[in-house]
């Protein structure tokens, strides 16, 4: 008990001195995840829309095996992508390991499967309404891929923030792939699990609460936008 | 026809009225049949469409009238029999020179102008040649003032006034309406009819199903009557009402048949 | 509205090919990755003197605190280019397969065994951690072990099977190998108020301490002694050779030593600089 009442007080004193390494770790945190969820982004809802669009053979084993990846344990993703950019593994040269750039990729792994099958399932249903009017306007499934996405943008959006929570709340992929390096590769995750080795628990819990409270920003904010502009346009 | 809120002007008018491209019409189907699920819904439809008049299909629930609309506008493919556009040159995709409106209307999530743009950068219409387009059919339909504004705040009158606007811009050589005004109220209805009747004056072929026998008599020129899959008959509209060939028609007519 | 998209585009951009191209860039390429041990990380040794070799040399040291079994596999990868642990038979293995140059002594202090103040295994009778181990296991009293093949976790090993026992059998309910960090370790056995093993520098700084105390020190075979390698620059090419040694030199030179010596936790010595002068 004394340790949650410890973490609010601590949560409190590192917000209002604006504590320097706090900052830093902040910082940290929400580029890495944010540029993983960029990445995502990028890359799952092309992939989503399309596996919605398309029909080809192995598609629906396709879909199974993207939603389950979505469940793929962060652990596993972070001993892979060590595996790969260790100095012994096939991408050791390029010298990424231990790197913010390497936590990226890690945590890109673990949220596009998120964005792809979200994409999927919104593309597909919007797809059954809009299919014959868009065919009748000459727009094949290729061409409609952009008009579709940007007709989901509002549901998208719960996607994207769902990729996001994963990305930064996880803390097994960026611990072994950054090592946890003080000044850089420490995230607010992996200083959390840093003070709870060092059984500093009121500390870990006051990051804790600032990590929670980061996360509730993002989400509010987004959220209001998205109310906003759904409002606007739907 | 003349247009009421076509501005009078010298120069061409930038909706290109009167086609001057080669026709994709005459349309001919031979034997096309259609089925859903294990059951034949249309059976050995052979007919050809020609330039020129209106054309309304009629039937009661189930006749096919959706379908055949869908066959002819090639967004189903017929299970047998052969859909052509004998006009069209070799190569040539017929679908640009047609359009089809819907009885609910898939607006995007844009503004009016914007759905309007999109249907032109479909159709390969270079950027700068859209906006004249865009604001000459928002004139014509009256939705000028919306041209800013989201399309799904329309109304539903005013959002198939956009379906039609957006559908006019491309300048289809056909137009396929199904039951465009099953869902408007009567004002709307009569914008609608208006917008279609402009189109059809400047040569569009009208190919339309309707629910309302009113509308029928009102438009058509020409009465493709279908029932439990088969085209019964395809007459001039006059004589449709005056004297069906089929049986069925005249028990449709009579209200005796379930719509 | 299309401004602000367009800068929030951009800004997401930047974020995103930032660190992608330029990954190290606040930091410029003088440093060196050591792979060390949580027991040296955690207590506070390193951010004590880390900071004053890199106000002196420019060099920045990048620690990477896992257990002395990871620490070494990572050496062995290449993925560091010095290594600092605390299990010497391991280090001169690792230097013996020629992964390292050479090994030197830097400092050592000493492992302690803790448990409950009220002690139901009567431990602090014994002057001899095998002793106590004994005790331990003849009481059934629960045992919390690092099971992760750390230092720590090899030592604990060692002292179980001078006493002849092997509690890592399933039947023994009482021991726990919870395959994890000194501290995380040192949580279970504060929260289930059990005995474990520990290094006295992460005992000392840690905060979790609940019911648990020292309930045995001293005996010889706690020793404690870490050393330092640098990685094989004939193995793994890339290995920053000069700036390795240079932070070698430094940490077993005159003023590394005196400064470990000088690291004090709550007023007490953690570590005791021990190397060979000239080695």
């Amino acid at each position: 008990m004394n340790d949650i009442s410890a973490a609010f007080v601590t949560a409190l004193h590192l917000l209002v001195t604006f504590d320097q390494n706090l900052v830093e770790i902040v910082g940290l945190s929400l580029r890495v995840s944010l540029s993983a969820v960029a990445l995502a982004v990028v890359i799952g809802l092309p992939v989503g829309a399309a596996l919605a669009l398309f029909k080809f053979p192995g598609r629906n084993g396709l879909i199974v095996f993207l939603n389950a990846l979505m469940g793929l344990p962060p652990v596993v993703v972070g001993l892979v992508v060590y595996l790969l950019l260790s100095r012994a593994g096939p991408l050791g040269v390029l010298g990424l390991l231990f790197t913010p750039t390497a936590m990226i990729i890690a945590q890109a792994i673990l949220v596009t499967p998120i964005v792809a099958a979200l994409t999927r399932q919104v593309v597909a249903d919007l797809w059954v309404e809009y299919s014959e009017q868009m065919r009748s306007m000459g727009a094949g499934p290729l061409s409609a891929i952009p008009a579709l996405l940007y007709d989901a943008r509002f549901t998208l959006v719960t996607a994207v923030l769902a990729g996001f929570g994963r990305a930064s709340a996880e803390v097994g992929a960026v611990m072994i792939v950054g090592g946890n390096i003080d000044h850089v590769t420490r995230t607010m995750t992996t200083a959390i699990a840093l003070e709870v080795s060092k059984g500093d628990l009121a500390l870990a819990l006051g990051l804790g609460i600032v990590l929670i409270g980061i996360s509730l920003a993002i989400n509010a904010a987004t959220y209001t936008v998205k109310q906003r502009a759904e409002a606007a346009w739907a | 026809m003349s247009d009421p809120i076509t501005q009078p002007s010298t120069e061409a008018p930038p909706v290109a009225r009167r086609r001057t491209t080669p026709s994709i019409l005459p349309l001919s189907l031979e034997g096309v049949c259609f089925d859903a699920r294990g059951k034949r819904l249309i059976h050995d439809l052979t007919f050809t469409l020609d330039a020129g008049p209106r054309t309304i299909i009629l039937g009661p629930n189930g006749a096919g009238k959706s379908l055949t609309l869908r066959l002819c506008h090639g967004l189903l493919t017929p299970v047998g029999g052969h859909v052509a556009w004998e006009g069209a040159a070799p190569g040539a995709d017929p679908l640009k020179h047609q359009a089809m409106v819907f009885q609910r209307p898939v607006l995007l999530r844009r503004t009016v102008a914007q759905n309007i743009d999109y249907a032109l950068k479909l159709h390969d219409v270079a950027r700068r040649d859209r906006p004249a387009l865009i604001e000459d059919v928002l004139n014509r339909t009256g939705l000028a003032r919306f041209a800013k504004s989201p399309a799904r705040h329309l109304s539903g009158g005013e959002q198939q006034k956009l379906a039609l606007a957006r559908a006019w811009a491309t300048k289809p050589e056909v137009l396929f309406l199904d039951e465009p005004t099953a869902s408007l109220d009567p004002a709307a209805t009569h914008a609608v009819e208006n917008i279609i009747q402009t189109m059809h004056g400047e040569g569009t072929r009208i190919v339309m199903t309707t629910h309302d026998l009113a509308q029928a008599r009102r438009l058509a020129d020409e009465i493709m009557f279908l029932h439990k899959g088969h085209l019964m008959e395809k007459t001039p509209a006059d004589e449709f009402f005056d004297a069906p060939r089929s049986g069925e028609a005249a028990a449709f007519l009579k209200g005796e048949l379930r719509w | 509205m299309l401004k602000l998209r367009t800068l929030a585009i951009a800004a997401l951009m930047a974020m995103t090919l930032g660190p992608l191209a330029a990954p190290n860039a606040h930091a410029a390429d003088k440093y060196i990755t050591v792979a060390s041990t949580t027991s040296t990380a955690n207590s506070g040794l390193f951010d004590f003197l880390l900071p004053k070799f890199t106000e002196k040399t420019g060099i920045e040291v990048r620690v990477v605190a896992v257990g002395t079994g990871k620490a070494i596999k990572l050496a062995m990868n290449g993925d560091a280019d010095v290594l600092f642990v605390h299990h010497k038979p391991s280090e001169l293995k690792f230097v013996k397969e020629g992964f390292g140059v050479k090994r030197s002594d830097v400092m050592y202090n000493d492992f302690v065994m803790v448990g409950p103040k009220a002690d139901p295994a009567g431990v602090k009778g014994a002057k001899m951690a095998g002793d106590g181990l004994k005790k331990i296991a003849v009481a059934k009293a629960p045992f919390a072990s690092r099971g992760d093949n750390s230092g720590t976790n090899k030592k604990e090993l060692e002292l179980w099977k001078g006493a002849g026992i092997d509690p890592t059998g399933a039947e023994n309910k009482w021991y726990s190998a919870t395959g994890s960090g000194m501290g995380a370790t040192l949580n279970v056995a504060s929260g289930m108020n059990a005995y474990s093993l520990t290094d006295r520098a992460t005992w000392l700084k840690f905060k979790n301490k609940g019911d648990l105390e020292i309930v045995l020190e001293g005996d010889p075979v706690l020793f404690n002694q870490y050393g330092i390698i640098l990685v094989n620059p004939e193995k793994h090419k890339h290995v920053k050779k000069d700036l390795g040694q240079a932070f070698i030199d430094w940490t077993i030179g005159k003023e590394g030593q005196g400064l470990i010596n000088e690291y004090k936790i709550l007023g007490n010595q953690a570590f005791f600089a021990n190397a060979q002068p000239g080695s």
